[in-house]
């Protein structure tokens, strides 16, 4: 009653007004600030903080065969990620996760690194998570709330085995990638190739991932796509065809040796296109389809037969017998001898050169021959001396033009190219000093410093089968079924490479080394070969064929090596004979049969009178 | 009923109140819709509502209660409410997202924030201890007790730790020691302890701030005794010196909060989350908002406590400047009420009183608006009549129902 005199009063309650309208009026001056002045950034922002974008990922292009029986297609999967969140509640929402999905320690490290340092965008724990994983954590829900399981194209192969070297494999993208892959967008989870035509066709295969906007809550879930932007559409991958026959490339895993290592090769003569690449031991590539089980690698890894090995492309042996063909193309390409010639020295078992004795293989000798008798015997003797004709310095010289130092060019990542000497340099550079003249008869029935693979064999065979020319062999079958340019090139008549062919035929004729591989309804010509493959274990079998029906051009070519195989015309070339007629029944409407040699024949007792026939 | 009713109807104060408490229950309905499945918001307006009812029953009641009732109860209230405070700190539980502080006691099932009953039984003993006076304060002494009196629950608080709910003590003593007539110099001086632990973070700063208040103090000397002079010098130096330390004693949410204040993209995801995301709501909302229940923000679940601390965010969010404003208004016309009701209060423990209270809703204003938009740090404090909680609104009610009784007690 006495504090304050009523005009005291009204003096302290004038200015507790003002102090009361100066403190509220901070508050509007604030908020005009905030929500008239500056609304529109605070309004952008609002819709990009409850935009979240997806990407939505593109399916693999799928490929198929020549047929267009698939080799690798896409089945749905489902993908696992958890919606960016404080890197902490991230790293713990992992860990609870592995009670259901397999995650290993060092993905866990990998995940954990990526949630601290990486962009806000969902982090990828499981680009394929076994159904049961993925309904458990679905029952879960309301305690993995930022959770996001998605659908997502998963890769299979439906050939398995049959197809795993050449069509390849896929992989999760790694760091280094997702950055030399910037422009095109590439971000952790990415599937790509890894080896094979997945690995060749990459950026064919590979979509344009989409994106979708989502609005999210602070949870981050989903609570529906955004209308105010529109989504982009993923493209699929481009589809791509093959000229491999997948029915062919399954009959050889079929008929390959069991337990034996090694490859077989069947390219077609009119256009190079492969037809069928195999290699065994093979694997099977769903394995890498998702996330690769790290035991499963290691012991793919580790395997001492090394099934991820493509030897058809990679494998590289001495050619062997086979390579006499080669020499006999180096020398008529020379001129250096004529098909009709004997040579000046009969075959007695062994050729004298210099101050060494070289040996035929045959101790009795073969007498004095031409040049097809000389390929149907595989005469060392014969090639000796074609070699001193030719000379170490013209064999290398053409031997390396014609590209066996090299790769042959196949639409493939592995390839690996032969070994062949250059020139001189080659010995000095190895050995430190200059080849004797000799060498040359060594190379030219195919032993010293040269190795091949069992595709470039192929490859110069379609040339011999051809007119001398031969294109890289190609696995991408254009949709205009252009054909590839020759890039091989002989430099021999048609009459002369009509002796070689002779030479060849008669190896499966009656007194031929394969004889029994000949078959009923094509004519088959080959070339047999065992190949040193070093140490005490067997040598390599060989048989470099090609086949068409009789009295026409050959229509494929086939070579087969198998390792430690020991017999070419034992183990080898029933292999090519079998593979090729198995094609070309296909392909004249003959009937297939599991009896298709002459060897057969005779097992099954079914006539053998064609065998003997003279307009074969 | 119409007796009941009828001059509490004619008393503005109670119509804004009422205004104010029905537009709160329907924020809180506004903050229940969601597009996030949440069993915690959904519902929560009906309970609201229903104390709401409760809270008015209890104005009645209260605002029937003679002043001098009051006067009395103030000292073993005061006493009351202290001694549950410390009893808080020894047995009290978090709650929610205050979970880490111990500010909640639970008995027989019902779970209360004593802090709420201290502010107001604070207010009243201050009223009632400065209603004694003669005259106003003249030297600093005279506001040495009632800043104990206000101190000893200020630090109870502190301690639990509540910063918001202990700002609101400062709150009741500065509105309180300004009706009673204390010159301005000496809330200055009272003041400046705490100025100078703030200002403490810059030495530079802080040596300047020395200066000038020495100054202040020199030409005030006449007003002053050289002891209080110098001890408010001291008292200054010791806020300095225990800035840092007390700094480092805070709790890592706390400093956090400070830290984000001055710039929330510091840490966009753990303490800056709430301030940039109320910030974002606030002004996306833009002149007129985006519509009742409309806010994408709010149905998104963005916001952090949206139906208690971050209400007003929702507010501005659906309706805009031109909704936040009608809020700030009907505040302002509120204590534009309570200052005249004070001015015009036949005895000078009304007038002291009512401003306690305005003290403690004012202070509850600015700090909780000036957090949603960011000039003033996150500190957990609601809004009065708007945010959800039922022991803060029935407590809300019965200080008005106060405020009214002493106001319109002509004895």
């Amino acid at each position: 009653m006495t504090l304050l005199s009523p005009p005291r009063a009204r003096s302290l309650a004038v200015r507790a007004r003002v102090g009361v309208f100066a403190l509220l009026g901070i508050l509007v001056a604030v908020l005009f600030r905030a929500q008239v002045l500056r609304s529109s950034d605070w309004l952008l922002r609002s819709q990009s903080n409850r935009l979240k974008t997806l990407t939505v990922p593109a399916p693999r292009g799928v490929i198929r065969d020549r047929g267009g029986r698939v080799l690798a297609d896409n089945v749905p999967g489902y993908s696992v990620s958890i919606v960016p969140d404080r890197p902490d509640s991230m790293i713990s929402t992992l860990r609870r996760m592995r009670e259901h999905l397999e995650i290993d320690d060092a993905r866990l490290e990998e995940l954990s690194a990526r949630a601290r340092s990486g962009p806000p965008r969902p982090l990828l724990v499981s680009v394929d998570a076994p159904f049961d994983a993925v309904a458990a954590l679905e029952e879960r829900r309301s305690i993995f709330p930022r959770l996001l399981i998605e659908s997502r194209p998963k890769r299979r192969y439906p050939a398995g085995e049959v197809g795993a070297h050449v069509i390849g494999y896929v992989g999760e993208i790694n760091e280094a990638e997702v950055e030399a892959r910037e422009q095109e967008g590439a971000e952790p989870g990415w599937i790509v190739g890894r080896s094979g035509v997945e690995a060749q066709y990459e950026a064919t295969l590979q979509g344009k991932p989409g994106t979708r906007y989502v609005e999210v809550n602070a949870e981050g879930r989903i609570v529906g796509s955004f209308a105010g932007v529109r989504s982009v559409t993923e493209e699929p991958g481009t589809d791509i065809r093959l000229s491999l026959d997948l029915t062919l490339m399954e009959w050889i895993h079929h008929i390959f040796p069991d337990g034996m290592n090694g490859s077989v090769v069947a390219l077609d003569v009119e256009t190079g296109g492969v037809l069928a690449l195999y290699s065994a031991p093979a694997f099977d590539p769903n394995v890498f389809a998702g996330v690769v089980d790290p035991a499963e690698w290691n012991r793919l890894v580790r395997d001492p037969e090394s099934p991820l090995y493509h030897r058809a492309v990679m494998g590289k042996y001495p050619p062997g017998s086979p390579w006499k063909l080669a020499t006999a193309a180096i020398a008529l390409e020379l001129g250096v001898v004529t098909p009709t010639e004997r040579m000046p020295v009969s075959c007695r078992g062994s050729y004298a050169f210099g101050n060494r004795t070289y040996r035929c293989w045959k101790e009795e000798g073969h007498g004095s021959l031409t040049l097809a008798a000389a390929i149907q015997h595989s005469c060392n003797v014969y090639f000796y001396q074609l070699g001193v004709r030719i000379g170490l310095k013209r064999l290398l010289e053409v031997g390396t033009r014609m590209g066996f130092g090299a790769r042959c060019g196949i639409d493939l990542p592995q390839e690996a190219g032969g070994n062949f000497p250059e020139g001189f340099g080659y010995w000095e550079r190895r050995y430190g000093y200059e080849p004797r003249e000799g060498e040359a008869l060594n190379l030219a029935i195919g032993q010293g410093p040269n190795d091949q693979t069992p595709l470039k064999m192929a490859q110069f065979l379609v040339a011999i089968a051809r007119d001398g020319s031969a294109p890289a062999p190609s696995l991408y079958l254009a949709p205009d079924g252009a054909a590839n340019g020759a890039d091989w090139r002989l430099d021999i008549s048609r009459e002369h490479l009509e002796h070689i062919r002779e030479g060849m035929r008669r190896v499966t004729r009656q007194g031929g080394t394969a004889y029994r591989s000949s078959l009923e309804h094509f004519d088959l010509l080959g070339k047999t070969g065992t190949a040193q493959s070093g140490g005490d274990r067997p040598n390599h079998a060989w048989f470099t064929g090609m086949a068409g029906p009789y009295g026409a051009a050959p229509e494929i070519v086939v070579v087969a090596l198998v390792e430690f195989g020991e017999s070419g015309s034992g183990v080898a070339a029933p292999l090519v004979a079998k593979t090729a007629d198995f094609y070309l029944r296909g392909m004249h409407g003959i009937p297939r049969d599991t009896v298709q040699t002459l060897g057969e024949h005779e097992i099954a007792g079914r006539g053998t009178a064609w065998a003997r026939r003279p307009e074969r | 009923m119409r007796t009941l009713f009828g001059p509490l109807w004619r008393q503005p104060l109670v119509t804004t109140m009422v205004v104010l408490s029905v537009l709160g229950v329907g924020m809180i309905y506004s903050a229940g819709v969601l597009e996030v499945s949440s069993s915690v918001t959904q519902g929560l307006w009906m309970r609201q509502a229903v104390f709401l009812g409760v809270s008015i029953a209890g104005l009645l009641i209260v605002s029937r209660i003679p002043l001098r009732w009051f006067r009395w109860a103030a000292l073993p209230a005061y006493v009351l409410g202290v001694g549950v405070l410390g009893v808080t700190l020894v047995a009290g539980t978090g709650v929610g997202t205050a979970e880490g502080i111990s500010s909640f006691l639970s008995v027989g099932g019902f779970r209360f924030q004593p802090a709420e009953a201290a502010k107001i039984t604070t207010a009243l003993a201050l009223a009632a201890l400065l209603a004694k006076r003669e005259e106003p304060p003249t030297y600093l002494r005279d506001i040495l007790t009632p800043a104990a009196l206000v101190g000893l629950p200020l630090v109870l608080v502190l301690l639990q730790p509540d910063l918001g709910t202990a700002l609101a003590f400062v709150g009741i003593f500065f509105a309180v020691i300004f009706w009673a007539g204390t010159p301005w110099p000496l809330i200055l001086f009272a003041a400046s302890p705490g100025l100078g632990l703030i200002l403490a973070f810059s030495l530079r700063v802080w040596a300047i701030y020395i200066v000038l208040l020495a100054v202040g103090l020199y030409l005030y000397r006449f007003r002053l005794y050289l002891v209080e002079s110098v001890s408010v010098v001291l008292t200054n130096v010791a806020a300095g010196a225990i800035a840092q330390p007390l700094w480092n004693s805070l709790a890592g949410y706390q400093r956090n909060r400070l830290l984000v204040f001055l710039d929330p993209e510091l840490d966009p995801r753990n303490a800056g989350w709430q301030l940039i995301q109320s910030k974002v709501a606030v002004g996306s909302g833009g002149l007129f908002g985006k519509g009742f229940t409309m806010g994408t923000q709010k149905r998104l679940a963005f916001l952090p406590e949206q139906h208690t601390d971050f209400i007003f965010s929702v507010v501005g969010e659906e309706f805009g400047f031109v909704g936040t404003s009608v809020f700030l208004i009907l505040f302002g016309y509120l204590f534009f009420r309570m200052i005249g009701m004070a001015e015009t209060a036949g005895h000078s423990f009304a007038g002291l009183f009512i401003f306690g209270i305005l003290g403690i809703w004012l202070t509850h204003v600015f700090i909780n608006v000036g957090m949603t938009v960011g000039v003033v740090p996150v500190t957990g404090i609601p809004l009065p009549f708007i945010s959800y909680g039922g022991s803060f609104l029935l407590m809300s009610w019965l200080a008005a129902g106060a405020v009214v009784a002493v106001a319109t007690d002509e004895s």
